[in-house]
């Protein structure tokens, strides 16, 4: 079952014309060169940006018809750079509801680190504190706070050590079997992408070359996608 | 002091001109232009307010206020470059700064209503609105470059704008307003203001002088917290969209950076 879709979505200079679809509780990997608008893509899915032209739509639902807030609340996002506010692991576990005027209790908060392998980590540790890997975990487990349908990451790996990467990449998988959570996932790495992906998206300059199941990146018989994957000019 | 005197006092501008071209810090044309700019500047304002204190005109007086919230609204509108409308903001910002300062002053009887008192005192309130809003437009604009990405993982989670900006636009408040909080808590002990000092040698009473000081500050500080709130609440609107997106800064063309 399709979850979003893509229709004909252009936006500006960067999308032309987009079109197409993600299965519900897969796990899709936007690949593909840099510059191609994989980050502008995952921030139309939850209405930071939206489209000049064309529609996306959440569950059948044209997203533009749907609250802004309950959307980005069923659309969790972790960014590239683990942005993150100043204050202890607590704080920023605790923003989602904050900004509403409500509270995590610390329990769940506790339980969600427990969930990204953060389960020795204090919730009053301050938050400079923490390693780059440790980061990523507490700004995907903050992303669960709100209980997402669909959770968008963006390069969340790209500036780690080889054994985090792995780390985490075992952690998105076991979080979307335990929690059935459809998971969006930018990456620059294509071997992560083949050790991740059930589906895949391929752009380039803004167009939807190719997307469905994740084996098309080696079996594809257009001549650009066999460049991508050897790592020659496009 | 006559005309004489003031052409010595110009041995004042020589030493750092001297001391700009002997240490080649190109700063000399930036010296002198701001000499004659002072000077240029200042014997006019002499011949207008001698003009307008003895006409004891109304009208002269407001034009004369107005002519002074043009002149400050010029000159920060450079500095809120990249926030859409941002002119009509600061205007309104010295507008309601001036009104109502000067209306509560003359309203309680703090100072009676006379050209000699209210343009001088609207001078400091506005001249003091002007650079609290450099500074603040600054320090604003710096944060939410700094912040872009919190600014838009708040969004990301259901914020709104206001929750989104507001850590970024509080630092900018309390950035703005701290010399203003700082240099009151060591006034008369390090230095003696300039307008109170200004009284004293022009043969006031020091007790007088220290009274009309003290006015002077507080206005300021409600001058500097009025200015920089109103600059703020009204600015960060327009950096985001009906559809709870930032837009964040855009330059000169339009276009966000």
């Amino acid at each position: 079952m399709q979850i979003i879709e893509f229709k004909n979505v252009s936006h500006g200079d960067i999308l032309h014309n987009v079109t197409g679809s993600f299965r519900q509780g897969r796990i899709t990997t936007f690949v593909g060169p840099s510059g191609a608008g994989k980050t502008t893509c995952l921030k139309h899915i939850n209405g930071l940006l939206s489209p000049d032209t064309g529609a996306i739509y959440f569950k059948g639902e044209n997203i533009d018809s749907i609250d802004v807030i309950e959307l980005r609340q069923r659309i969790g996002m972790a960014f590239q750079s683990a942005p993150m506010i100043d204050g202890t692991v607590y704080d920023n576990m605790n923003l989602p509801k904050a900004i509403f005027g409500e509270t995590l209790e610390r329990e769940r908060a506790a339980d969600l680190l427990q969930k990204v392998d953060l389960g020795g980590i204090s919730l009053d540790q301050p938050i400079k504190t923490l390693s780059g890997g440790e980061r990523s975990r507490v700004a995907i487990a903050r992303t669960l706070v709100n209980k997402p349908d669909v959770l968008l990451l963006d390069e969340i790996t790209a500036s780690l050590d080889y054994r985090t990467v792995k780390e985490i990449e075992r952690l998105i998988v076991r979080l979307q079997q335990d929690f059935g959570v459809t998971v969006i996932w930018i990456t620059h790495d294509l071997d992560q992408a083949r050790r991740v992906s059930d589906d895949m998206w391929f752009l380039r300059n803004g167009e939807l070359i190719e997307f469905g199941d994740a084996t098309f990146i080696d079996e594809s018989d257009k001549p650009m996608i066999g460049r991508f994957v050897r790592g020659e000019e496009l | 002091m006559t005309f004489i005197e003031l052409m010595t006092s110009l041995i004042f501008v020589a030493i750092p001109l001297g001391l700009a071209l002997f240490l080649k810090l190109g700063l000399e044309r930036d010296i002198l232009i701001a000499t004659v700019r002072s000077i240029v500047q200042l014997l006019i304002i002499g011949y207008i307010l001698t003009f307008v204190f003895e006409s004891d005109s109304p009208i002269f007086m407001l034009l004369m206020i107005l002519l002074m919230i043009g002149a400050a609204t010029q000159n920060i509108i450079k500095k809120g470059d990249g926030i859409p409308g941002i002119t009509w903001m600061i205007l309104l910002t010295l507008v309601t700064v001036e009104t109502l300062t000067m209306g509560l002053m003359l309203g309680l009887g703090i100072i009676p209503f006379e050209p000699e008192k209210v343009i001088p005192i609207s001078g400091m309130v506005i001249g003091n609105c002007m650079v609290l809003s450099l500074l603040f437009l600054n320090k604003f604009k710096d944060e939410v470059e700094r912040s872009d990405e919190v600014i838009e993982l708040i969004l990301s989670f259901g914020g709104t704008p206001k929750v989104a900006i507001e850590r970024s636009l509080k630092s900018a408040i309390r950035t703005s307003m701290i010399p203003t909080v700082e240099a009151q808590k060591t006034m008369g002990l390090v230095q003696l203001p300039g307008m109170m000092s200004g009284l004293i040698i022009g043969g006031a009473d020091p007790m007088e002088a220290v009274l009309y000081q003290l006015l002077i500050l507080f206005l300021i500080l409600t001058t500097a917290s009025i200015s920089a709130v109103m600059v703020g609440y009204m600015a960060y609107p327009r950096l985001f969209n009906q559809k709870l997106q930032f837009v964040g800064l855009t330059d000169r063309k339009g276009n966000t950076t």
